[in-house]
């Protein structure tokens, strides 16, 4: 029997007899083989493990580490919060990844790497060999930028509901609970941060729901940034519907919390709240950061954008949220989706000896509720830059809508029946 | 022995060399490009029945383009897609249009 490397010899031998003096036939065309380890199951994770099957014709094993016994979506997660959904519409299992696409899912948590030996260590103590690592970790709160929020009692008073779970139930049941007349206040963190446009999103649904049932109350948004950070003028008209009720403060940067009291303070002023829902400064999530992975800003990975890969340790690819982003990329799970596979057609191509696709491309769209029906967009297209090494935004493309509109409503819908399936169905 | 060995190496200059080769067209290109679509339009074009969005697989190629170029252009009303194929060159969706006219 011929192993693995015997093969490639072999067939390294045949390919470069026929094809010398030229050697293109060497691993051209080879099927790729090996192993794939795959750490985080969201947009980013969920789709390169399914792209990797699919695209290597199953030649590719597949393993995918999750904490999560289910997949929750964060894109949508504010209707949760604004009573138009429940959690179990946005709930997934990974049934299809396993079922239909052969990947190998792991509940368990990666704790430690092994980049030179290229292993990884779970929480079980199982020890996993890879050809490739992918790290989709997410993002991790920064909550020692948030005194006050030290505690578990602090921080199951005061929610973030910034990743999609038992958070999100929590804030729905804090602002049902909430009395007429009570403020529901929101502390937006500096950008960067997951979701752009999902504060104000979320502004606009607690408003509507309040506007619905309790008129009497505030939704009070503290942004730390100078304006609004994704699709200005839209939500600027949809806070305007909100008049009376919705107060947006920009350039209030949230410094402590009294979360006993429900107490946002702020450089000059302190804002008392019924329900205080806090959005932490963030970073990448912390195998990303614990693993002597380059970071920027110690916060957000350096990748080289052809692959994904880590600039200083080879054969780990990080993606999404985690990395340090190009001009004007967004943190989305869109976005982490187009990484996935930009992701794993390099890493096919690396696997047989390839160089990566050198014009990759990848695109945004974030659809927004203002209320139950309608939505506004953001949308724009990044091509591969050789000169700058980076993708840029492409002139002329891009933008948001003209208006909220309800035909938008229904596309957002689809987009998440969409993007789920094409990541976990 | 000697010869497998050499082989070997010769083999992986060649790879070294089609590694720097820089802009050489990926033999994968238009499933690459497609690939962007499908977290609206579905895996390979084929969109989640009754979601609402438009399937592209197996959508004849000329009539494919003619839309994107219409969307490009301004001549076809969109709410989003005037923006996103903008974003892309005639060559890259004359690719995508040939891609999701080969799928089933």
């Amino acid at each position: 029997m011929l192993n693995r490397r015997d093969f490639m010899k072999t067939a390294a031998l045949a390919g470069g007899a026929m094809a010398l003096p030229g050697l293109s036939g060497c691993a051209m065309g080879s099927r790729p083989r090996g192993h794939v380890v795959v750490v985080g199951g969201g947009f980013g994770g969920a789709t390169v493990a399914k792209y990797l099957r699919m695209w290597s014709q199953m030649g590719v094993d597949v393993t995918l580490v999750e904490r999560n016994p289910l997949f929750i979506s964060c894109p949508m997660s504010n209707l949760v919060i604004g009573g138009d959904k429940t959690l179990a519409d946005i709930t997934m299992g990974y049934d299809g990844l396993k079922n239909t696409w052969g990947v190998k899912v792991m509940q368990d948590t990666v704790t430690g790497i092994d980049a030179a030996g290229r292993k990884v260590t779970l929480a079980s103590g199982a020890v996993l060999s890879y050809d490739r690592l992918v790290l989709s970790p997410g993002i991790e709160f920064m909550f020692d930028q948030v005194p006050g929020l030290e505690s578990e009692a602090a921080r199951n008073t005061v929610l973030h509901a910034w990743k999609a779970g038992p958070q999100t139930v929590a804030l729905r049941k804090q602002l049902e609970d909430m009395k007429d007349g009570g403020v529901y206040a929101l502390a937006i963190p500096k950008a960067p941060y997951r979701c752009p446009p999902g504060p104000y999103e979320r502004a606009c649904l607690v408003a509507n729901y309040l506007k619905k049932t309790k008129p009497k109350s505030k939704v009070l948004v503290l942004d730390a940034n100078e304006e609004i950070t994704s699709k200005k003028g839209l939500f600027t008209k949809a806070f305007e519907k909100y008049q009376g009720i919705l107060e947006y403060r920009p350039n209030s940067e949230l410094r402590e919390v009294d979360a006993a009291s429900r107490t946002a303070i702020l450089e000059f002023d302190k804002v008392k709240a019924d329900v205080l829902n806090v959005v932490p400064p963030q970073r990448a999530g912390d195998i990303a950061t614990k693993s002597g992975i380059k970071l920027i800003n110690s916060r957000w990975v350096d990748i080289d954008w052809l692959s994904f890969e880590s600039v200083n340790t080879p054969g780990v690819h990080v993606i999404g949220d985690a990395i340090f982003p190009a001009p004007t990329m967004p943190k989305s799970g869109h976005m982490a989706n187009q990484h996935a596979k930009v992701t794993a057609a390099a890493i096919l191509n690396l696997l047989v000896g390839e160089a990566p696709n050198p014009n990759p491309v990848v695109m945004n769209t974030c659809y927004s509720f203002v209320d139950s029906k309608n939505v506004i967009h953001v949308a724009s297209v990044h091509q591969y830059d050789a000169d700058k090494k980076t993708v840029l935004p492409m002139p002329g493309s891009g933008g948001v809508s003209a208006a909220a509109n309800e035909l938008e409503g229904k596309a957002a819908l689809s987009w998440a029946r969409n993007i789920w399936a094409d990541m976990l169905v | 022995m000697k010869l497998l060995r050499w082989t070997t190496v010769l083999c992986l200059l060649g790879v070294v060399g089609v590694a720097q080769a820089g802009n050489k067209a990926d033999p994968n290109l238009a499933r690459n490009l497609a690939a962007t679509c499908a977290n609206c339009h579905g895996t390979d074009g084929k969109a989640v029945p009754g979601s609402g969005s438009e399937a592209l697989a197996g959508v004849e190629k000329d009539k494919l383009l003619q839309k994107l170029r219409d969307f490009r252009s301004g001549a076809k009303p969109a709410t989003i897609m005037h923006q996103i194929s903008r974003g892309y060159t005639e060559a890259q969706l004359e690719l995508v249009a040939a891609y999701f006219a080969a799928q089933k």
